[in-house]
């Protein structure tokens, strides 16, 4: 049985804690409002973006001359697999949950006796990950010093990946990160980034694609915006992640600090009654006392 | 106003313009091309220079760009750039930066290809940075 003094010391750990969480859920919520705002700029680009390359490529679907990055290498012997993940923890499954996803397919691409390369972006996938495919990790990114993610550090990324790209370090390059559906949810996904596919447009977009005129000509404003648009990719990816890991963060510090006032509740209930008891003791002794008299 | 026409500048970051515009004048690969109405559909990359809008009368507001493309068709004019910044707002030492990084390319540049392309690129750079002085 705990002393009352004991009891009284772990009420006020327990109300510390919970300012805490109750702060970090602020500050969260205030994150997540940028993010998600951040986010939003940044879609009616890679919307463009999608749509001029769709027009592109069904014009070298299937062609022998089409870029490498749409094509493929004709293999798919070395998988590299991005995985985008959070700075910082204490924000509910949502580290866990993306790295969970690639460590199911990095599972499955090994069993069928696949090369598995994997390039983390992000602290928190990286400790996750390196217990058991710590050999696989070829490098990590870290993004700590980064407030807002900025198109610059996206457009690192790119460049490396396609730096490998070119260099035949790998053949299939799919990218881990967790979609914003909402505050409560957040899916983590992958994408195939390398070859690159694109949702077929409807055929008017297809029709209208036949008259354009293109300067310089199709094939190197195509060779020009594929590397581009991996860039693109990270970046969207890298922005949902954030807005994602803030609405994460935001539910997870909810919940503790509902969870710290709980025992709040409970500790204060036992603690007045041992208060209570100690008095009757007290009193108990004091009348059987005076009666003994 | 019966002759002007939509325009969009996007930056992956944000939409920094979208309004109705008389003309644009804008720094394409294979040469600066203007833009007016019913421009025929017609895409092309950029280099890096300076783009020009007229939203009415004669003044026209100055925007430098910077890799991305132009794709003009019958629902107006939309450019996606990479970096875009009115030229007001763009300092000499941003310039002088993306100059020397453009410089450290060439040198890193492995192939003839690559250094081609890097050194046309930090050709165009001097180019503006030139124009912005003079201005």
């Amino acid at each position: 049985m705990p002393s009352l003094k004991d009891l009284r010391n772990r009420i006020a750990s327990v109300k510390a804690t919970q300012k805490i969480t109750k702060a970090m859920q602020m500050v969260a919520a205030a994150k997540l409002r940028r993010a998600q705002d951040a986010a939003e700029a940044a879609r009616p680009y890679a919307e463009r973006m999608g749509e001029v390359l769709a027009n592109l490529a069904v014009a070298f679907e299937g062609r022998d001359d089409a870029p490498k990055l749409m094509a493929g290498t004709g293999k798919d012997d070395v998988h590299l697999l991005v995985v985008a993940t959070a700075e910082r923890g204490l924000c509910g499954g949502f580290n866990s949950n993306i790295a969970k996803l690639a460590r199911e397919r990095a599972k499955t691409l090994i069993a069928q006796g696949k090369t598995v390369k994997i390039l983390c972006v992000g602290k928190k996938g990286y400790d996750s990950l390196k217990r058991d495919l710590g050999e696989h990790v070829i490098k990590t990114i870290e993004l700590r010093g980064v407030k807002n993610v900025g198109f610059d550090n996206a457009d690192e990324i790119g460049r490396e990946v396609l730096s490998m790209f070119d260099a035949g370090e790998f053949d299939v390059c799919t990218l881990f990160y967790s979609e914003f559906k909402s505050v409560i949810s957040q899916v983590p996904s992958a994408l195939q980034l390398i070859p690159a596919h694109f949702e077929s447009s409807e055929g008017e977009a297809g029709g209208a694609a036949a008259i354009y005129e293109y300067e310089p000509d199709e094939a190197e404003i195509l060779a020009d915006l594929l590397p581009r648009n991996i860039s693109i990719q990270v970046f969207r990816a890298l922005l949902e992640n954030s807005a994602s890991e803030q609405g994460a963060r935001m539910s997870a510090m909810d919940n503790a600090t509902r969870n710290a006032g709980e025992m709040i509740d409970k500790l204060t209930i036992s603690y007045n009654r041992q208060r209570q008891a100690q008095i009757t003791t007290e009193l108990i002794e004091i009348i059987s006392g005076a009666e003994a008299l | 106003m019966a002759d002007t026409f939509q325009f969009e500048l996007v930056s992956p970051e944000r939409l920094l313009l979208s309004e109705q515009v008389l003309e644009v004048v804008v720094p394409g690969t294979e040469g600066e091309f203007g833009v007016l109405k019913n421009h025929s559909p017609f895409m092309s990359t950029i280099k890096p220079g300076i783009l020009k809008v007229r939203k009415d009368g004669n003044a026209w507001d100055e925007y430098f760009v910077r890799g991305g493309f132009a794709d003009a068709g019958p629902n107006g004019l939309t450019i996606l750039a990479e970096r875009a910044t009115p030229v007001s707002e763009i300092s000499a030492d941003d310039l002088a930066q993306q100059i020397k990084n453009a410089e450290e390319d060439v040198t890193d540049a492995k192939d003839d290809e690559a250094r081609q392309r890097a050194s046309m690129q930090l050709s165009q750079l001097k180019d503006v940075a030139a124009a912005l002085k003079a201005a």
